[in-house]
């Protein structure tokens, strides 16, 4: 199970926990990771990237195993921690503004 | 009431008396609610338009007055060519969707419903919000290079429903005016005559115009008003035709326009010093009705502050029910939301600590 830690709204909007365990098939990338929670949070759709594009959001940021994996290609894997569901892949609201 | 705020909706009850309000809310807490609406056909139908920098748009419905909500469709995928429009330093930029501003629901099917969004553009759903279809004959109307953004973004803000003529839409946008279609939004064409705007370089330019909200009533809806970015205009012929009726009102700014329940020649507005200070004019917040359609407007003070006030009222802030006395609203950027229960005669306020409030819709049940 790869688990994924979403920030508080998006948790609010999605009525889940924190960390969401989800299955994916491999290969775990950000792209494969993505698409399992929108497939299991439909209401996550166009929130974490755009829908038409699957580009990132620009105040969206993803941490995994203490790097940030924000500007990865969305077809890498990712750390294997991460695929052995040791460590979870972080979606963060990045700190904007005063 | 419905009010959208920038950090939640909220939902304000009364009886007709409407002395007592109980407020519910915060729904959606920490996110900006641009608009939340009802259905004319089935009141306990409720779309909201839910926004964050952040995570982007949202679209809620709810089917029992706001008890409980459900997420609905927010991919607004614009069809065809994309194209340009006019950026802030006249460079052309491609439209982007930004977010919905607004939400006109049909006047007899609970499922259909308009959404103006920005980049200016259109959207239609037909199934209760789960899919929205781009109606792209305005966008690609031509004129769109001529498009520009307005303070606040390039948005299409006002969408009026003709209940007469059913196949007639017309909206506005800022800054590119009004269109209107004969043909349920197929085809549409500039309805800007008469308008004036000095800040562009042909000040009567067939579009351009920073429109900030045009009204009708319901039994004469080929009669409108305007609250333009500069003047409060009026149009007698479905908008082919604009002329100014800011009369004596204490400055030419201001975002809403109403048109009361039971009156359609008693229009409100509340004037704001300028484009770029965005307050009432002399710390005094002051609605002003005309009851004569334009040029005569009275101040309506009593029960609103009228030193030390400094809040605007946003475009969609104002609104009006369908009691007799007709009840009028609206809420400030100061978290207020004052109501009159006597056509605008008095005031006061039934929220006053909420968020910046972005609108107020009123249902009477």
């Amino acid at each position: 199970m790869i688990k994924v830690l979403l920030p508080a709204p998006l948790c609010r909007l999605a009525k889940s926990e924190t960390i969401v365990e989800l299955e994916v098939v491999a290969p775990i990338t950000q792209r494969t990771v993505l698409d399992a929670l929108e497939a299991r949070y439909p209401m996550l759709r166009g929130t974490t990237r755009d829908q038409q594009t699957k580009l990132r959001r620009a105040y969206v940021r993803f941490f995994a195993c203490g790097e940030d994996l924000s500007d990865a290609a969305p077809d890498d894997p990712l750390p294997a921690d991460v695929v052995k569901g040791k460590e979870a892949f972080l979606v963060v609201g990045a700190l904007a503004g005063g | 009431m419905l009010v959208g705020t920038r950090k939640g909706a909220f939902i304000l009850n009364s009886d007709e008396k409407r002395k007592s309000w109980k407020i519910d809310g915060p729904h959606f807490g920490g996110w900006e609610i641009y608009h939340l609406t009802g259905s004319p056909a089935e009141p306990n139908r409720l779309f909201a338009s839910q926004v964050s920098d952040w995570f982007g748009q949202v679209m809620q419905r709810s089917d029992d007055a706001g008890k409980t909500w459900e997420t609905v469709g927010n991919d607004f995928n614009y069809e065809g060519e994309v194209g340009t429009h006019q950026w802030y330093d006249g460079s052309q930029r491609p439209w982007g969707f930004k977010r919905v501003w607004h939400l006109e629901p049909s006047l007899d099917d609970p499922d259909t419903a308009y959404a103006g969004v920005e980049d200016a553009a259109l959207f239609r759903t037909g199934d209760g919000g789960k899919t929205w279809q781009e109606l792209p004959g305005l966008r690609q109307h031509g004129s769109g290079p001529d498009w520009m953004p307005g303070a606040g973004g390039m948005c299409l803000h006002t969408i009026l429903l003709d209940p007469k003529n059913r196949g007639r839409i017309t909206i506005a946008i800022s800054a590119a005016g009004v269109f209107r279609s004969e043909d349920h939004g197929k085809t549409w064409q500039p309805s800007n005559k008469g308008l004036v705007s000095e800040m562009m370089p042909n000040p009567t330019g067939e579009v351009g115009h920073c429109v900030h909200r045009i009204a009708a009533h319901p039994s004469r809806p080929d009669t409108l008003f305007m609250q333009k970015h500069w003047d409060v205009m009026r149009s007698d012929d479905a908008g082919a035709n604009w002329h100014e009726v800011s009369g004596n009102l204490p400055s030419d700014f201001g975002f809403p326009i109403v048109v009361h329940a039971h009156e359609p020649e008693t229009i409100y507005v509340v004037p704001i010093k300028s484009d770029s200070e965005h307050y009432p004019p002399d710390g005094k917040l002051r609605v002003y009705r005309s009851r004569s359609g334009g040029n005569e407007w009275e101040a309506l003070t009593q029960g609103l502050p009228q030193e030390h006030c400094y809040v605007n009222i946003l475009r969609d802030a104002m609104c009006v029910d369908a009691n007799d006395p007709c009840g009028i609203y609206f809420g400030t950027t100061g978290g207020q939301v004052y109501a009159s229960a006597d056509d605008g005669d008095s005031w006061r306020p039934i929220a006053e600590h909420l968020p910046a409030v972005l609108s107020v819709e009123v249902q009477t049940l």
